[in-house]
């Protein structure tokens, strides 16, 4: 969905929610049941969840794949009259209205609403190598999304580098494909779920390559090869078709630093056990904060977006009538 | 008004390698998240852009538009092409904005 595509937008609501993944749907989807006015706008509906192949571990079906159950949880969200846009948030000021308080949220397609209330549901965003040349091959043999791009390397030789779930869960779904996968860990053991790294330790297809790290990148028109740390067979330099990179996330910064919330020492968004932030009038829900036992998944998601919404509900009410 | 085309191999060197205009190819799959976000942007854009540009999208899902994928080397997606007489003149890698991407399209047709 595209902002131009939806009808009967407001400039302004009681409640806005930025982000669209499992925190941002499931506050939607609470916040209709209160009555409680609200638009949501997220870069990527669905969010990080959508990019997951399979999901094992959500209630209700044995297995499901991110794109369906963010699809559910969409049209959820949708069927309950959530008006839901694709945009991205590049601002949040706060101005005074009278004796209240007001944020000025402006998109970059340069459209501007105002908001009594903020859920920031901004998820996290993947974490890059940041070797030289790793722009140059993006499209080129490296990718950040193994449910987008695995099936481009039918009987190739790819590397995963990372160890825990999200790697992991991309080193056997390639190992569906592909014909070899390297999985290269800085650790000595995966992390994660002991079901997935079981699977991983019998698939004949995927060798892990641990205590090491991938150091340079080569390659002409293409990725061709990886340099690593440690030599692996005694070869410092690994051909591969394919280099998918899965060594997590991390939160986004720009919105939180202009708002100058507290966050902790990684910038994760400090809340109460009722999602608020430090700045009245802002909630912060799902992987983008300390809660949760710092536990990023999506049933602890949706379950932030839940509270938070609940909060906001009661705050709004305190404060009309 | 100019919708953007399916395309399946049959009818790519038709619509794409022998069209008089410049053609935009976008190589896509149902479960790639970024190119579900970015098929609204290319509907309004071949809107706006008509007569100037021709949109078309290829899934690279159906086995019969594999060879395409292969052909053209797509490694990731989405990923979209720009073809002049036939060749390649420009190619785009990732989501981008609306306004970015029609700013960046028309800097490269007004100046081939
Ligand atoms: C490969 C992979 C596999 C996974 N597998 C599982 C699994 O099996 N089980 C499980 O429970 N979890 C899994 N996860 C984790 C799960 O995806 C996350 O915990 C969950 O998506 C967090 O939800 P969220 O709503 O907090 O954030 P996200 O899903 O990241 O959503 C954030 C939203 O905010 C939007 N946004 C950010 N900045 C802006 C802005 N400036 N303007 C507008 N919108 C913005 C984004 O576009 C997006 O819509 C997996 C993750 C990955 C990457």
């Amino acid at each position: 969905m595209n902002t131009e595509f939806t009808e009967n937008l407001k400039d302004r609501y009681p409640l806005i929610i930025i982000g669209a993944g499992p925190a941002g749907l499931t506050a939607s989807i609470y916040a209709s049941r209160y009555k409680l006015e609200h638009l949501v706008i997220g870069e990527a509906i669905g969010g990080l969840a959508f990019e997951a192949h399979k999901i094992c571990n959500f209630p209700i079906e044995n297995e499901i794949s991110g794109r369906d159950i963010t699809k559910k949880m969409q049209e959820h969200a949708r069927s309950l009259g959530a008006n839901i846009i694709m945009d991205k948030v590049i601002g949040v000021q706060e101005k005074n209205e009278g004796e209240n308080k007001i944020f000025k949220i402006t998109t970059q397609s340069n459209k501007v609403f105002l908001a009594n209330t903020v859920l920031l549901a901004l998820g996290t965003e993947r974490r890059r190598l940041d070797l030289p040349g790793e722009n140059r091959f993006i499209g080129k043999g490296i990718s950040y999304c193994a449910t987008c791009d695995a099936m481009f390397y039918q009987n190739k030789t790819v590397a995963v580098v990372g160890g825990s779930n999200s790697a992991n869960t991309s080193s056997l779904y390639l190992a569906e494909i592909a014909k070899k996968v390297y999985q290269i860990y800085r650790r000595d053991k995966l992390r994660g779920e002991t079901s997935w790294i079981e699977q991983i330790l019998h698939n004949q297809k995927i060798k892990v390559i641990y205590n090491t790290n991938i150091i340079g990148l080569k390659g002409e028109e293409k990725l061709e090869k990886i340099v690593l740390d440690t030599p692996y067979q005694g070869m410092k330099e690994l051909a591969i078709d394919g280099l998918f990179v899965e060594i997590g996330s991390v939160p986004q910064k720009a919105l939180i630093k202009d708002l100058s919330l507290q966050t902790d020492e990684n910038g994760y968004i400090k809340v109460t056990s009722d999602q608020r932030t430090n700045r009245l009038g802002i909630w912060a829900a799902g992987d983008i904060t300390t809660n949760s036992n710092n536990f990023r998944q999506i049933i602890t998601a949706c379950s932030e977006g839940a509270i938070a919404a609940e909060s906001i509900f009661k705050f709004i009410k305190q404060h009309t009538s | 008004m100019s919708k953007v085309i399916e395309l399946t191999k049959q009818d790519f060197d038709k619509e794409v390698l022998k069209s008089d205009i410049p053609v935009l190819v976008d190589f896509w799959a149902p479960w790639c998240q970024p190119c579900i976000m970015m098929s609204p942007i290319l509907d309004v854009l071949s809107e706006e852009l008509s007569g100037k540009l021709k949109i078309c999208r290829v899934n690279t899902e159906l086995p019969e538009n594999r060879i395409l994928a292969y052909q053209y080397q797509i490694q990731s997606i989405p990923n979209m092409k720009l073809f002049k007489n036939g060749i390649i003149i420009k190619e785009f890698i990732g989501l981008r904005p609306k306004e970015i991407f029609k700013e960046e399209l028309e800097q490269v047709l007004n100046s081939s």
